[in-house]
């Protein structure tokens, strides 16, 4: 139970005072759970985030569900997800509350008139990153441009497109794997018998 | 019947939530303003950007911010638990499933394969918010300063990285003096 409650607490002060969301939190959650802590040795941490990363979902509350339940099982795992969302929730409603009264107020429309084009190029900023590190070549340029084909212009929902794209790669990633492990084993194979040839050789040699 | 909405919305963003927060962003968008029409596009614009000033991740920030104008506080507790759940259950089944090296490797490289998809969702969700109702001044024979004021932040974002919060502020003074 004491556990649990220092789970709560340490990720309740990572979530009320991180900004930028998932990722700007690791350093932190690292910081507490590895290095003052010591609840989970450092190499088996990061193989969990590199686990948790590739999940659905909220990042932030995906770390905190596997090192709550790593350290402290499923009160653990309850305990850390809830000291990732609550500060949040409470700040959300505070300011949405706050917002709903005032949003009229000539000074608050003139404000947010200058914020929602802001908006729209912090949205699409990070999206031309992505296509920048996924590596996306001139083949390959199809997939992301049919994507915004349908949601944008056919307004198709982006749920069946990840769907589709989900189909899609898993059988890209199950077509690279098979190829990876034959060219393994090809590679093995191939090696095999040279190995004692290339000693007997040595050995000739070595007697000559 | 807008709870039930609300827990279906949100356990589907969070079983098909792949790539982060702005990843999701593009889904709550399509329900939220196309589908349901909880909101207008400004409205969406609004709570993205004080979703985006507040501490805590995102996609939790957009859920409780839904949740709230469309059903209150209760609404608000329910569409963020929605949104966790699939989390909750991925816990216990995922963790005995994936934490052998074979099937970690293929969930990355479904990942990398499903990287591209994922950028045109969130392209398209900008593109979608490309309206006279964000841009008010579009169009109209004036200075276009809400076109000035995107591509610069585009430009801060993109090229240099700059804190999305400081963009946000210095848009917010610039919409207070020049509208």
């Amino acid at each position: 139970m004491k556990k649990a409650l220092q789970l709560f607490l340490t990720f309740f002060r990572i979530g009320a005072f991180t900004l930028g969301g998932g990722y700007a939190m690791l350093s932190l959650v690292e910081k507490a759970v590895v290095d003052q802590k010591k609840w989970i040795p450092t190499d088996e941490f990061w193989d969990m985030i590199a686990v948790v990363q590739s999940l659905p979902g909220v990042f932030a509350v995906n770390t905190a569900l596997y090192v709550g339940h790593r350290v402290a099982g499923t009160k653990g795992a309850f305990a850390a997800m809830l000291g990732a969302i609550i500060p949040s929730i409470v700040i959300i409603l505070l300011l949405a509350t706050v917002f709903r009264e005032y949003r009229d107020q000539p000074v608050v429309e003139r404000i947010f008139k200058g914020i929602r084009p802001c908006v729209v190029a912090l949205i699409l900023a990070p999206s031309l990153r992505m296509i920048k590190s996924a590596k996306v070549s001139w083949k390959t340029a199809i997939i992301p441009i049919a994507a915004v084909f349908l949601i944008w212009w056919c307004k198709i929902s982006p749920a069946y497109v990840i769907l589709a794209a989900i189909a899609g790669s898993l059988i890209y990633a199950v077509i690279i794997n098979r190829r990876e492990t034959a060219r393994l084993r090809d590679y093995e194979t191939s090696r095999s018998p040279e190995v004692p040839k290339s000693r007997s050789q040595n050995e000739k040699e070595a007697e000559s | 019947m807008i709870y039930l909405q609300l827990l279906w919305v949100f356990v589907k963003i969070g079983v098909l939530g792949f790539g982060g927060g702005y990843a999701m962003l593009s889904l709550i968008q399509h329900e939220v303003v196309d589908h349901y029409a909880w909101m207008s596009t400004t409205d969406f614009a609004d709570m993205v950007a004080i979703s985006q000033m507040t501490p805590g991740p995102i996609s939790i920030n957009l859920a409780t911010y839904v949740g709230y104008t469309t059903a209150g506080l209760g609404g608000s507790l329910l569409a963020s638990f929605a949104l966790c759940l699939p989390s909750i259950i991925m816990v216990y089944f995922i963790l005995k499933l994936f934490m052998n090296q074979k099937s970690n490797a293929l969930m990355e490289n479904t990942l990398k394969g499903l990287k591209p998809a994922i950028a045109g969702l969130i392209f398209a969700a900008g593109l979608s918010m490309m309206n006279t109702q964000n841009f008010v001044d579009f169009g109209r024979g004036q200075n276009n300063i809400s076109v000035v004021i995107c591509v610069l932040v585009f430009v801060a974002s993109y090229f240099f990285k700059a804190n999305p919060i400081l963009l946000i502020v210095i848009s917010g003074v610039i919409g207070f003096f020049a509208y």
